[in-house]
């Protein structure tokens, strides 16, 4: 084995990829996305049961293959999403949970004064808390010191598809913490997920760049590809970056063919 | 004679001393993935049988759905 595992909560796992649930076409073909991308960490929301009471997401996911990551989508408020959290926890999903903390409709930024504060609290009640963050170093810093086993910045605006904006940053993010760092948001095809990879990101989550992708089980698979191909050359060491050729034949040895 | 409670948002007409578990049962909710909330406090299932629902409570009945 060429890579080591990535470690959350004590739990290890082969895949670097996350993927979600929503917005897929169909279950079936979210299922089939799903397989495609080898992810071992399946995100959902907890919303309210449509009544009368029908099918559910969960007849299309294996959970005794997968591991359920339900998130905090849509709380506003440290307050919400710690209840969000509790509900999670009493519904059976585990203590794992993609902990988010919205400050903005339009931007869907994280408020992370809320997320800071919701962290604390969830890291001290025993979950397993990764938190989806901006792209900064500090607050990256202040998230692990609050007991997040991970920091999940954006490359870019949920959903943007508009990649990593700001690769300094996570650069720089990479340095801050100890805690595994997993790009959240942002991703919009193969070759952001490789870039996220290449700096030396321990995985990538994304949910539309799949499920809104025109073949989201190709795409699935893409996904996979660079992800592996990125950690790959990450482990191996690329060459620096220089301004000139640097010839890869020998100089020595060309015939002469002057008269 | 009966009380209303609000489950999910809506207002509902329930028979007077209704518990959890009889309200998830008569909206054939299924237990597994399932969480309740009334009045903003989680209730446990090991509690469904036992906890009433009186006027005005407000029930949130949550299960995991797609999202990212």
């Amino acid at each position: 084995m060429w890579d080591t595992n990535l470690v959350l909560g004590g739990k290890e796992f082969t895949s670097r990829l996350i993927v979600g649930t929503g917005k897929y076409s169909s279950m079936d073909v979210m299922r089939d996305a799903h397989e495609a991308s080898g992810t071992e960490i399946i995100t959902v929301a907890v919303r309210r049961v449509s009544l009368p009471s029908g099918e559910s997401i969960l007849d299309y996911i294996d959970t005794k293959r997968y591991t359920l990551l339900p998130n905090t989508a849509g709380c506003y408020s440290a307050d919400e999403a710690v209840r969000t959290c509790y509900l999670a926890r009493e519904a059976g999903l585990g203590e794992m949970v993609k902990l988010e903390v919205i400050g903005d409709q339009r931007t869907l930024f994280p408020d992370v004064i809320g997320l800071l504060e919701a962290t604390r609290t969830l890291a001290r009640e025993g979950f397993t808390v990764m938190p989806y963050t901006n792209d900064d170093p500090i607050m990256a810093k202040k998230l692990q010191d609050a007991g997040a086993a991970c920091v999940m910045p954006l490359g870019a605006p949920i959903g943007s598809g508009l990649g990593i904006r700001n690769p300094y940053n996570i650069k720089i993010i990479l340095e801050s913490v100890t805690v595994p760092v997993i790009v959240d948001a942002g991703v919009g095809t193969a070759s952001d997920a490789a870039i996220a990879m290449e700096l030396g990101c321990d995985g990538v989550l994304m949910n539309t760049a799949i499920a809104g992708a025109q073949d989201a089980v190709s795409m699935a698979k893409a996904m996979k590809l660079a992800v592996e191909a990125g950690r790959l050359a990450y482990k191996s060491g690329r060459i620096g970056k220089k301004l000139y050729a640097t010839a890869s034949s020998p100089l020595e040895g060309l015939p002469d063919w002057t008269s | 004679m009966s009380v209303t409670i609000n489950v999910n948002g809506k207002p509902m007409q329930v028979e007077p001393g209704l518990t959890v578990e009889g309200l998830l049962t008569l909206l054939n909710v299924k237990r597994e993935y399932t969480a309740v909330a009334v009045n903003r406090e989680i209730t446990s299932k090991a509690t469904y049988a036992t906890v009433t629902l009186s006027e005005g409570d407000k029930v949130e009945i949550v299960r995991p759905m797609g999202g990212g």
